[in-house]
């Protein structure tokens, strides 16, 4: 919502403050000013100036040398422009001057143009003559200005004024951010009405009084009924005869202007100037295109077609409000109006609407329709209904005022009357207790009255103007005395009451731990999305029947690549690792903690399982063992390493077939990694081996346990045993440890793998591995005949998984 | 005579440790004099030579020579080993200056950054960290946050949907619902989580980002006490100078509502290219607990009265970090994470 400056004092006439006073003031009694833009920036020293005579340039055919009368002073100015005649009177930049654009068109630069006096092919020229453009504006916004040269000035302004103060440049313009609730606020009356409260100064409505100076009786004229009183509550309308359609006057010009709505004439200026003064778009027909005298609001038929004034053809349907006379539609309610009862210039007599829309139907119609237009933005807030009437009757006085038509006596008015001021209670005690204030009850109503909600000293009530539709209960009116009061002079406490303990739940501090160890381990934190393309699922060769297809999509996204919502967290991740791998960078290690949703059934019925994923991955320095040990250093971590298994069966087709297992605690499976299958690396374009690990978090935070039992320092010494053999290849280093776990009893306190090798000394299909065991007695120095019987025990075991032993 | 032999070894002992040139050569002399078959050893064995009334002094006298020399060896010893130490330790200098053999540890996530720094503030404040879900249902979305189906709200957040009912939730007030639902009062947690919205990506949107919401439910709440959590929130995050200003604003779900900005943690408040001069930096939305939320969620407004707040951690991580685009945080390029 924009508005000038000078149009707010056109109400609020003592507002004196600058610019950055009135943005702050403004800001904090909530009427947030996002920007202002002083229309006179880098216009200096520019005076009206009168061209006396008009030469030739001797060395240049495309200049003239013109003598300009400044008032004080005759100067000379060389000139290219060709549209003025000696006599006119035009904006001209003395010496030193600025002005804050080229005529060109071209982006005004910051600092604007300084002007100099010089020469021009050896002809002193001592300033400047501009055309509008070069003043900072369009011709848009000065009709009167040529297409292309000096802006020219009515023959009776006074020769040497200030050329931007003529121009109504001194001027600012606010752009105000509005909150949806204050609908009144789009209007420069509300936004004036705030800043009278703001400053503290007096509130000058204009004061509305039609002069029906027509004939006849607008009744016989035209007659309205609203079919459709759930779309449309209420619906005024005036006829203006006698229409003379000619140029607004400069001061409606200049306001509108302002506000960024381009001048047209003076009756679409009054309905636009009525739209920004009241916030109430009206719509005007010309009375002889209704057929049967007679407005029909209702809604339109589904497959209906319609033709606008901008001449396209609109699809309908039935949820689309149109403004219909005895036989056809003639608009689009509250959106836009038809080709078939549009004004044109030799209107003769004008219906003037003023209606009351519903504002989410005008809102979604216009989206369907394919239609969002400065009355529908105005419409689909929800307007004040007591509104319409007042704006219908604004714009006949001010055809009065502008003596462009007749106003015929009385004006016709349908749909449901218009509901009672709200009334409730004041409660002072409460809002100060709400606020945490002590404001007095007779400072609050003078708050209060300053924005025209009214107060019954009889029932101590609190009487609500119709324009504010948001103010409801205690709390609303608590915000208004708030605001006006000052946020900033509420006290600054903390809340004194019940003592909590606070803190993260058991599931966060499994996360924390998680991300700790990864971290511990080199690995840095991703974000990737949560939703992605269902090309994924082939990019990372999922067979057809994968539980992982059964993918929730949301049904408007941003393109297919943000389309469903991931129930595997590789791709972000395998992404994040291509872009790294594509940009050179070595040795990249990444783990992400984000959720995967996986649907109970598809289509969605109730709220998905929401896994949290412990996804990490890397390339470069490492291979799989690497990513093993991460993940026995999470497992570690939260006390559960001591029943992890890995089972190599684990079928993922996105992972090498012999390079992945899944992750099995106590029978569970509840992860996998793995290195990534060579098809899904060209797939992301990654030209080196990739290792993945995902750890579904919800097994974790099942098995966590953060609790450690100190179990002694061993006292006794340990004896360490060494075996050597020779193993067929396919058993698992796996099964040799449980075996030799299982057969070496209590005693057994470590085994490790110290070599392992294939190769030509070793028979084909066996491979050489090593293990060193570690024997103990907590209580005891061991003896070696118990030694020697667990080792003879686990020699045996290890045969029957034929394996040889080598001396 | 022995007394003459004695002093003879004696001199010619010292002589010897005088002249010797490591500790090899000084134990050689030591095991030559005072070893089994040592000079002064020999002397001894010759004992039985000497009269019975002359042994003890004979004896006492060896003994002063033994002890004498070995005295001169046990200094001389000493000596030798230091200095040999002292010439390996100035063998051993090495450049410090040299590259350090570096840890190769992992790295935070701006995001998870300025999350641990909000869970800290608050968790320290005695609020308890929750979570919701990321798919939501409509109504605790928009419904039950004050915001019916036709409310303009609805609109302003472009919601991305999965059908009618449920959706991506657009912000983490939704969670609000769930914590007053399970009527434990008094509430006082923070809900931090991810978010949608149907913003392409570009520098300053994401479809997808994180807030943290705030939520205190209990008697005698006031607006002064919003006020004074957050900005000694603001002071816990910027530093200690940091100035707070609340600007009445509007949410469906608070009355009164405000956003607070606070004075610009680069420059102070003078004005920078952060703050684009004006010395403030929009930093979240709060207000009190509308009535009618209340009363949806169960909880009586005549009796419970509450403030909310919701700050978006993107926001912060960018201002924190100078971070000029925001799709760094999701591109996860090692030469940025390793920036934090």
């Amino acid at each position: 919502m924009n508005s000038s400056k000078s149009w707010i004092k056109a109400y609020v006439p003592d507002l004196s403050c600058t610019d950055q006073e009135f943005f702050d003031a403004m800001t904090l009694s909530g009427t947030k000013t996002e920007t202002y833009t002083p229309l006179d920036k880098n216009l200096e020293k520019i005076v009206v100036g009168q061209i006396k005579t008009i030469e030739q340039h001797p060395d240049a055919d495309k200049l003239v040398i013109c003598q300009v009368d400044i008032g004080t002073e005759t100067i000379q100015i060389v000139t290219g422009a060709k549209n003025m005649k000696e006599g006119d009177k035009v904006p001209v930049v003395l010496d030193g001057g600025r002005v804050a654009g080229g005529h060109d068109g071209s982006p005004n630069p910051a600092e604007g143009i300084k002007i100099k006096a010089g020469k021009l092919r050896g002809v002193p020229s001592a300033g400047m003559m501009c055309s509008i453009e070069e003043l900072g504006s369009t011709k848009d916004f000065y009709p009167e200005a040529p297409e292309d040269g000096l802006y020219i000035f009515p023959e009776n302004t006074e020769v040497g004024a200030d050329a931007v103060d003529v121009l109504g440049l001194h001027d600012t313009v606010y752009e105000f951010e509005v909150t949806s609730n204050r609908v009144d606020c789009y209007s420069i009356l509300g936004i004036a009405r705030e800043a009278a409260a703001t400053f503290k100064l007096p509130f000058n409505a204009p004061a509305i009084e039609v002069k029906e100076d027509g004939e006849g009786k607008t009744s016989d004229m035209i007659s309205v009924e609203i079919k459709d009183t759930d779309l449309c509550t209420n619906y005024c309308a005036r006829v203006v005869t006698d229409i003379k359609i000619a140029p607004s006057p400069e001061w409606m010009q200049r306001r509108l202007a302002s506000v960024g709505i381009r001048p047209i004439n003076n009756l679409v200026d009054i309905t636009n100037y009525v739209m920004m003064e009241l916030g109430q778009p009206m719509h005007a027909y010309d009375l002889n295109t209704i057929a049967g005298n007679k407005i029909v609001v209702k809604r339109a038929a589904d497959g209906d077609t319609f033709v606008t004034l901008d001449g396209q053809e609109r699809k309908l349907d039935k949820d689309v409000l149109m403004i219909c006379d005895a036989e056809k539609a003639v608009g689009i309610a509250g959106i836009m109006g038809g080709e078939n009862s549009m004004i044109t210039d030799d209107v003769k007599t004008v219906l003037f609407e003023a209606a009351t829309f519903n504002g989410p139907n005008i809102r979604k119609s216009a989206k369907r329709v394919g239609l969002r237009t400065d009355a529908s933005g105005f419409f689909e807030k929800g307007l004040d209904p007591a509104n319409a009437e007042v704006a219908i009757n604004r714009a006949c006085q001010l055809i009065n005022e502008l003596g462009c038509g007749k106003v015929v006596p009385g004006i016709v008015k349908e749909g449901l009357p218009i509901a009672p001021l709200k009334r409730f209670a004041l409660e002072a005690d409460k809002i100060n207790q709400l606020l945490g204030t002590d404001i007095s009850k007779e400072d609050m109503i003078a708050i209060l009255n300053k924005e025209e909600v009214g107060y019954d000293a009889a029932t101590d009530e609190v009487i609500i103007p119709s324009f504010r539709q948001d103010l409801n209960q205690m709390c609303d009116i608590a915000e208004e005395v708030a605001r006006f009061y000052g946020y900033d002079k509420i006290p600054t406490t903390l809340p004194k009451n019940s003592a909590t303990t606070g803190g993260i739940s058991f599931k966060m501090r499994v996360e924390k731990k998680a991300r700790e160890v990864a971290q511990f381990c080199g690995f840095s934190q991703g974000y990737t999305y949560s939703f992605e393309s269902p090309k994924v699922f082939d990019k990372l060769l999922l067979p057809e029947d994968a539980k992982e297809r059964q993918a929730i999509k949301i049904s408007n996204p941003l393109g297919e690549d943000f389309s469903i919502m991931r129930t595997i967290p590789l791709n972000g991740m395998l992404t994040s690792l291509a872009t790294n791998y594509n940009r050179r960078n070595k040795d990249v290690r990444l783990y992400e903690m984000g959720n995967i949703y996986v649907a109970k059934s598809l289509p969605l019925t109730e709220l998905p399982d929401e896994r949290m994923q412990f996804t990490l991955g890397f390339y470069g320095d490492g291979d799989f063992y690497s990513m093993k040990g991460v993940i026995e250093e999470l497992l570690d971590s939260v006390g559960m390493l001591d029943k992890v298994e890995y089972d190599p069966n684990a079928g993922k087709s996105f992972l090498h077939p012999g390079r992945q297992a899944n992750v099995v605690y106590d029978g569970e499976v509840i992860g996998y990694l793995g290195e990534v299958h060579p098809v899904v690396c060209d797939n992301y374009d990654i030209g080196t081996r990739v290792y993945i690990a995902v750890i579904d978090m919800p097994h974790v935070v099942e098995h966590a346990n953060f609790d450690t039992i100190y179990t002694g320092i061993a006292k006794f010494p340990a004896v360490t045993r060494d075996i050597s053999m020779v193993v067929p290849k396919e058993v698992l280093a796996g099964e040799i440890e449980k075996m030799i776990r299982q057969r070496g009893g209590k005693k057994l306190e470590d085994l490790s793998l110290f070599d392992i090798y294939e190769g030509s000394q070793i028979k084909e299909g066996f491979k050489s591995m090593a293990y060193s065991l570690v024997f103990r007695d907590k209580e005891k120095t061991l003896e070696d005949d118990e030694v020697n019987a667990a080792m003879k025990k686990i020699l045996n075991g290890l045969e029957s998984l034929n394996i040889e032993l080598r001396s | 005579m022995i007394s003459e032999q004695l002093d003879k070894i004696r001199k010619e002992a010292l002589k010897q440790i005088r002249e010797s040139d490591g500790l090899d050569k000084l134990n050689e002399i030591r095991v030559n004099i005072l070893g089994k078959k040592g000079e002064l050893t020999s002397i001894l064995k010759s004992m039985k030579d000497v009269a019975p009334e002359d042994r003890p002094k004979v004896g006492q006298l060896v003994n002063e020579t033994r002890e004498a020399i070995e005295k001169v060896l046990e200094e001389t010893k000493n000596k030798m080993e230091a200095a040999a130490r002292d010439a390996k330790l100035r063998a051993e200098v090495i450049d410090v200056t040299l590259p350090a053999k570096k840890n190769k540890v992992g790295h935070h996530h701006p995001n998870t950054i300025a999350l641990e720094e909000v869970e800290r503030i608050f968790t320290g404040m005695g609020y308890e960290v929750v979570e919701g879900p990321e798919v939501e249902k409509d109504y605790y979305n928009f419904e039950a946050l004050n915001i019916p189906a036709d409310h303009p709200a609805k609109d302003e957040q472009d919601t991305f949907y999965i059908n009618g009912d449920l959706l991506l939730r657009t912000q983490t007030s939704s969670t609000q619902v769930h914590e007053m639902e399970k009527g434990r009062i008094p509430i006082k947690m923070i809900a931090p989580g991810r978010v949608f919205r149907a913003d392409e990506v570009d520098a300053t949107h994401s479809p997808s980002f994180h807030q943290v919401e705030g939520l205190v439910i209990d008697k005698n709440i006031t607006f002064a006490d919003l006020k004074g959590t957050l900005a000694e929130f603001a002071k816990q995050l910027f530093g200690p100078d940091t100035k707070t200003k609340f600007r009445p604003h509007h949410f469906p779900f608070t009355e009164p509502s405000a956003e607070m900005d606070v004075s610009c943690f680069k420059c102070g408040g003078k004005g920078c290219r952060f703050c684009k001069g004006e010395g403030w930096i929009e930093i979240l939305g709060c207000g009190m607990v509308h009535p009618h939320v209340l009363e949806m969620s169960g909880i009586d407004p005549n009796e419970y009265v509450g403030f909310a707040f919701g700050v978006g951690l993107e926001r912060i991580a960018l201002l924190k970090y100078e971070i000029d685009d925001m799709r760094l945080l999701y591109e996860n390029d090692i030469r940025f994470l390793n920036q934090f």
